[in-house]
């Protein structure tokens, strides 16, 4: 227990230190935002007036600490493009970006477990070789090349779904998990061919092991001594890759985001790169920290449900 | 031993495949068929044929030439990232594994921390800050991989540094900075020659990602992460379009990891 508060406590210290770095990073790099936002219209005193009112002439350590109190209290300032606040800006837009992470992340360990266990109850020679070959192409597909080959598949191709038909969640959650479960496909192909591989090896060792043979001379099915004995030996290395899946599947929904045309983080996030709209693009960086150390959080104290002798060793 | 490498599957499909890419790729370097830019207007979306084998996009572009320019960028910047990223991540890992201590423990808490957040991220956010385009893209992305060559090279650093031919070089005099990359840095690169590979198969992956995000590499530059960003208006009508640049990242990332789990390469480290 002591273990998960201590976690709890260095994680939130993590969102601390990044929201600095970020704010500090966005700070020092040349070019004046007021300059950019009146462009050709740029006198000095309009100027002078537009950086008082965004708060510009106060000195960094100031702003900081407005800005990091308003962020606890969440409010991310005003878009320098959009001219509204930051918060109301993102505020639809993140639990896309999150329903589209959670839902990759399930496909991938229930495409993984699945299949991994269907293998390794057919375990030879011949099938390793096979299964070696696609586990390999498979990794080598970009996910955003995957997306399109999707696309271009299911969509053009058997007509599935209807590319582009995006369809907002508050209007209609089923149409809208349809949707989305193409993304999602491609984002979770990729890392679970990976796992899968992970685990078919775990599978394929455990099963030798002798506990193996006792569940089998204690009269359990075949299925049961995979499910319930060898899979959950065999998970406690792929849960690491798993939490790393995780928070890598989040920078992937982002650029997914792009292939499906879904209005998530990622097209506001790159429009205010292209716009230079610091704050917003503050803001959503600061969002995705805290998902990825929550999840890496979640994975720390799912790995010690799993395997409880992390828990001992950290006392 | 010589007959091994002609049974070695992988490394000799690894070798097949990465050539099929980067042959191309270093011949693009300095020469392309047509301009990368050269638009005709007779030859929008035209199909294959002898004069262009890929056919051209909706600009009459040559698509052979566009890949050739566009892998041969992102050869170049896979291979600049994995530079600054391995030279970087060796002196960094090294003097913190060497001498070890509080700022090892405070800077490893540091590279804990870039390191569980994703590569793309990283460099997305650095991106940000310093600009789009070919030499911010090589650097964002080089440091963005820093985190990951530190925590491999530290480890070795922290296992040598105790052991009998560290001490006895010691012993005879060799100054700390001798004995860190005279000494110990050879026997680093049984673990350094994968996650080179790796490490460069993940910075095609990351470039080819963010020049489809449109913040990567710029026009005019040839790239093919953009061409497959633009291909996508054309999909239903010219699937090609996408399927040339697509295949060519697959068939130059599956190329190298193989070779990088290949025995060949294994018995090398």
């Amino acid at each position: 227990m002591t273990g998960v508060i201590k976690k709890t406590i260095s994680s939130l210290l993590t969102v601390l230190v990044v929201s600095c770095l970020v704010f500090l990073a966005f700070s020092i790099i040349p070019g004046d935002p007021a300059v950019a936002k009146l462009g050709t219209q740029a006198t000095p005193e309009k100027l002078d007036a537009l950086r008082e009112s965004m708060g510009l002439n106060k000195p960094l350590f100031v702003r900081f600490i407005s800005w990091i109190g308003g962020v606890i209290k969440g409010d991310f300032g005003t878009s320098y493009s959009y001219s509204m606040p930051v918060a109301s800006l993102i505020k639809g837009k993140l639990p896309v970006t999150i329903i589209l992470t959670l839902y990759s992340f399930v496909l991938m360990i229930l495409l993984s477990v699945f299949a991994a266990i269907y293998a390794a109850r057919r375990e030879g020679r011949v099938l390793d070789k096979i299964i070696q070959i696609i586990t390999q192409v498979i990794m080598s597909v970009p996910p955003f090349f995957g997306g399109i080959l999707i696309t271009l598949i299911f969509g053009l191709g058997l007509h599935l779904f209807a590319p582009g038909g995006y369809i907002s969640y508050d209007v209609n959650m089923p149409k809208f998990l349809g949707y989305m479960f193409w993304p999602a496909l491609a984002i979770a192909l990729p890392k679970g061919a990976m796992a899968f591989s992970l685990l078919y090896t775990g599978l394929v060792t455990e099963k030798k092991k002798d506990y193996a043979r006792t569940a089998y001379s204690r009269g359990n099915s075949t299925g049961d001594v995979f499910y319930k004995h060898l899979l959950k030996n065999a998970c406690i290395p792929v849960v690491t890759f798993f939490g790393m899946a995780l928070a890598d599947m989040i920078a992937g929904s982002i650029v997914i985001e792009q292939v499906f045309g879904i209005p998530g983080l990622g097209r506001i996030l790159l429009t205010s790169i292209q716009n230079r709209d610091y704050p917003v693009v503050e803001a959503i960086i600061v969002c995705i920290a805290v998902l990825v150390i929550v999840s890496n959080l979640l994975v720390d104290i799912l790995y010690r449900v799993i395997d409880p002798r992390t828990a001992d060793s950290d006392k | 031993m010589k007959n091994s490498v002609k049974k070695d599957f992988n490394f000799i499909l690894g070798i097949v495949l990465t050539a099929i890419v980067v042959v191309p790729a270093i011949i693009g370097i300095f020469w392309t068929p047509y301009g990368i830019d050269t638009m005709n207007n007779s030859l929008k979306m035209a199909g294959c044929s002898l004069a262009h084998p890929f056919g051209c996009d909706n600009f009459g572009r040559d698509i052979l030439s566009r890949v050739m320019a566009g892998s041969a960028i992102t050869l170049l910047i896979g291979l600049g990232t994995v530079a600054i990223g391995a030279v970087a991540g060796t002196v960094i890992g090294a003097v913190t594994g060497y001498y070890g201590g509080l700022a090892d423990d405070i800077f490893m808490r540091f590279n804990d921390v870039m390191f569980s957040f994703p590569s793309l991220l990283l460099a997305l956010v650095f991106v940000a800050v310093l600009g789009s385009g070919r030499t911010q893209l090589t650097v964002a992305l080089g440091i963005a991989f820093i985190p990951s060559y530190v925590r491999i090279v530290r480890a070795e650093y922290v296992r040598a540094r105790n052991m009998d031919y560290v001490k006895s070089a010691k012993l005879a005099g060799a100054s700390d900075i001798r004995v860190m990359f005279v000494h110990i840095l050879p026997n680093t690169s049984k673990v350094m020659m994968g996650s080179l590979l790796i490490g460069f198969n993940n910075a095609v992956l990351a470039e080819a990602g963010l020049s489809f995000l449109g913040i990567g590499v710029q026009p005019p530059d040839a790239s093919l992460g953009r061409m497959l960003s633009d291909a996508q208006t054309y999909l239903f009508g010219k699937p090609g379009l996408a399927i040339v640049p697509g295949v060519t990242l697959i068939v130059m990332v599956l190329g190298i990891s193989l070779l990088g789990k290949s025995d060949t390469i294994t018995r090398i480290r």
